[in-house]
């Protein structure tokens, strides 16, 4: 399964379509657990329907998107702060 | 259409790209140079998404690593060929000089070097994993900075490691070989530890920049021992590559 999860730099090109700024190397702040880090070193299972992000220090979704009849939803509850 | 699917197709930023040649580097892995109308130039580290659509309308969205420096004229990616994967399969073996592909990008901007950050570089790739650094490595070349840089690579066996004659052109390589040592092979012959990376690496006190890539568990291994060995974790940037997609 370790191979399944890969990291915030694989989803550079989704976050390039919904963030004007580059979001890799933007910090996000777990909003479960409060740690931060680049958004390069999050977890990333793109294997799912969707792609998920997750927090490498408590495992909380911090991102999750979908592509639904052609629009891409994101949630993004999980976020406690992102700053570019 | 609605206007939602008006602001996706907008911002998407997909761009036709043409192959203009492909080079075989392996058995398994082939770079196929790209002439990228509208290209903006791209930094050494970062990747492409490539997009193919089947007849039926299916599509299937890869990111590969770019192995060209920002000073070379044409794009250049590197594609492994995964066995049960959609895509690699069809641009190591299939795609020829003149077939369109979709591309967006250059996109990542965290694991990424610029000669203008100057070095040391400690540089450890797992496998195919030394695409990314090898567009550090030719940038570093290209640009002639005199920035200090070391490269540990872990290959399989002989025939799987990458550009290996222009890699030793840019870069003294340390390479351990985990499966099938060449005959008479007196070097590293195991998989990368903390002792390799100790002797093969730069000492913590140098505070080199460290950029490790290759599959998760490589990845994560290589980075622990890093930080065991004194490494500031700051300075070590990590990028995985999985069987997710191929």
């Amino acid at each position: 399964m370790d191979e399944l999860r890969l990291d915030g730099n694989a989803a550079a090109g989704l976050l390039a379509e919904v963030f004007a700024a580059e979001a890799t190397a933007a910090l996000v702040r777990c909003a479960s657990c409060g740690a931060e880090g680049a958004v390069a070193t999050v977890q990333v299972y793109a294997h799912a329907p969707g792609t998920v992000l997750r927090c490498p220090g408590c495992d909380a979704v911090i991102m999750r998107f979908a592509r639904i009849r052609g629009e891409l939803v994101a949630d993004l509850r999980g976020i406690g702060r992102l700053s570019f | 259409m609605s206007s939602a699917t008006r602001a996706t197709e907008v911002s998407t930023g997909w761009r036709p790209a043409e192959v203009r040649e492909v080079v075989s580097e392996t058995p398994s892995a082939a770079t196929l140079v790209l002439d990228v109308p509208g290209w903006p130039g791209h930094r050494a580290g970062q990747h492409v998404d490539l997009r193919l659509t089947a007849e039926d309308g299916y599509q299937a969205t890869r990111s590969y690593s770019i192995a060209s420096a920002p000073e070379d004229v044409h794009v250049a990616i590197t594609v492994e060929r995964l066995d049960d994967g959609e895509v690699s399969p069809y641009l190591v073996e299939v795609a020829r000089p003149g077939d369109l592909l979709e591309l967006r990008g250059p996109v990542g901007g965290w694991f990424v070097w610029r000669a203008a950050d100057g070095g040391p570089l400690f540089l450890v790739a797992g496998g195919s994993g030394l695409v990314p650094l090898m567009a550090m490595l030719r940038h570093r070349a290209r640009t002639g900075s005199d920035a200090e840089a070391r490269l540990l690579l872990s290959a399989r066996s002989e025939e799987d490691v990458l550009y290996a004659d222009e890699l030793r052109e840019l870069v003294e390589p340390a390479i351990t070989y985990t499966r099938f040592p060449p005959a008479g092979w007196n070097g590293y012959a195991r998989r990368v530890d903390r002792a390799m990376l100790a002797e093969a690496g730069l000492p913590p006190g140098d505070r080199p920049r460290v950029f490790v890539c290759g599959p998760t568990g490589f990845v994560e291994g290589v980075a622990r021992e890093l930080v065991a060995l004194g490494h500031d974790p700051s300075r070590i940037r990590t990028e995985r590559f999985g069987a997710t997609g191929g």
